[in-house]
């Protein structure tokens, strides 16, 4: 089965029916519809009715859909999580998740919901966003708090508030934050979700945060406009090159798993398992299929 | 579900619609429609204007909605949030009535 790629998460918000309706023709391989920060406390009701008869309705094909809901510690957080996982959406993602408690309650609502209303237990998935210290520290428990998170995402504003700075084109502020959310994804074996680049029009400075985070080895992005998909596709996109070898190294393993050969060399190097798993991952990000093993 | 006060929901925005639910002071349902699609579309709007105020077991109301080129699930959700309004019961939705 072909892995779910993650390189673009568009941000949504809730309260726009133009958008939600439309959101899903520019290609983002997740939408992302906002329920808390881009929803004032008089609209939270409107924009929860909105989000819910729109994924009810609208046929968002292949495109993942994403809500992040309200807090439990806000009036809205419990009706948001219920109205969701009743409209069906693929993942509930958490706001602000700072202990592995935080993701642990909003499953228990979810699983109750689940069988309240007879949907599969454990189908709708779940995300966390991580926008804080102490989310930072707890993120490995976080990643593992639940076999539903498909991700944990990194929320630079917040955290680089709380740590006493602001953001810079370096980023070298977020460096420990994005590392360890990384190796906390990797540990659980989760997608890793980078913070937005709110600057739309400086589209230089986009396009070379988005290199740091893919050198640093993250999923993908969250975005807030269309016209930043394109070059986060651009940048995560395998070369001819990367393609080719890719291809090579994966015929070699398969012609080997034929002959039984436990190991295998290409062009005199040992083809070992992290060179395999950086093809399949090449291939992925090509949109190749893998070749077929062959039957026996 | 019983309206007690106005509800209002929706914007004047492209592809939303603006409803204003209130109390009729005679019985049944009355809905008063501008839309910039009303030709085309202004009998599929009031029908499901009436069919979510059905739904949701909302009677004897004035229904005032103005139109930006809605779609059938913005509609809705809009009725449903102004009724809801109305009913002052935001926050406490009875999934029944969906």
């Amino acid at each position: 089965m072909k892995k779910k790629l993650r390189r673009t998460m568009m941000y949504v918000p809730g309260n726009n029916p133009g958008m939600l309706s439309d959101a899903h023709i520019y290609g983002a391989d997740s939408l992302m519809f906002d329920l808390e920060d881009s929803i004032s406390l008089k609209e939270k009701d409107s924009a929860r009715l909105l989000v819910y008869n729109a994924v009810k309705t609208i046929d968002y094909g292949d495109v993942e859909i994403v809500v992040r809901i309200n807090g439990l510690d806000t009036p809205f957080g419990r009706n948001d999580i219920e109205a969701m996982v009743r409209a069906g959406v693929h993942v509930i993602r958490l706001p602000k998740t700072e202990t592995a408690e935080d993701v642990r309650k909003v499953e228990k609502i979810i699983e109750e919901i689940e069988k309240k209303i007879g949907r599969p237990i454990g189908s709708t998935k779940m995300m966390g966003a991580i926008e804080s210290p102490l989310g930072v520290i707890n993120a490995v428990e976080i990643a593992k708090a639940s076999s539903r998170l498909i991700g944990i995402a990194i929320g630079a504003e917040d955290f680089v508030t709380n740590m006493k700075t602001k953001r810079s084109p370096e980023g070298i502020e977020l460096l420990y934050a994005r590392s360890q959310l990384l190796i906390a994804a990797r540990a659980a074996g989760i997608c890793a979700l980078d913070t937005v680049y709110s600057d739309v029009e400086n589209e230089e400075g986009f396009r070379k945060e988005v290199q740091l985070i893919k050198q640093l080895g993250f999923d993908g992005k969250s975005i807030i406009n269309p016209r930043q998909i394109a070059p986060v596709y651009e940048i995560y996109a395998p070369t001819e090159e990367e393609i080719n070898e890719a291809l090579k190294v994966m015929s070699a393993i398969r012609e080997a798993e034929k002959k039984g050969l436990g190991v295998v060399s290409l062009n005199g190097k040992m083809i070992d398992k992290p060179i395999v798993e950086r093809a399949e991952r090449i291939l992925e990000l090509g949109n190749i299929a893998l070749p077929e093993k062959e039957e026996e | 579900m019983k309206i007690v006060k106005t509800g209002m929901a929706g914007t004047m925005e492209s592809s939303d619609i603006n409803i204003t639910i209130e109390k009729n002071q005679e019985s049944g349902i009355k809905i008063y429609l501008t839309s910039s699609v009303e030709k085309q579309f202004g009998d599929q709007i009031r029908k499901v204007i009436l069919e979510t105020l059905e739904q949701m077991k909302v009677n004897d109301v004035v229904v005032r909605a103005v139109d930006r080129g809605a779609l059938d699930c913005t509609i809705r959700a809009r009725v449903q949030s102004a009724a809801m309004r109305g009913a002052m019961s935001e926050n406490q939705i009875d999934w029944g009535l969906f």
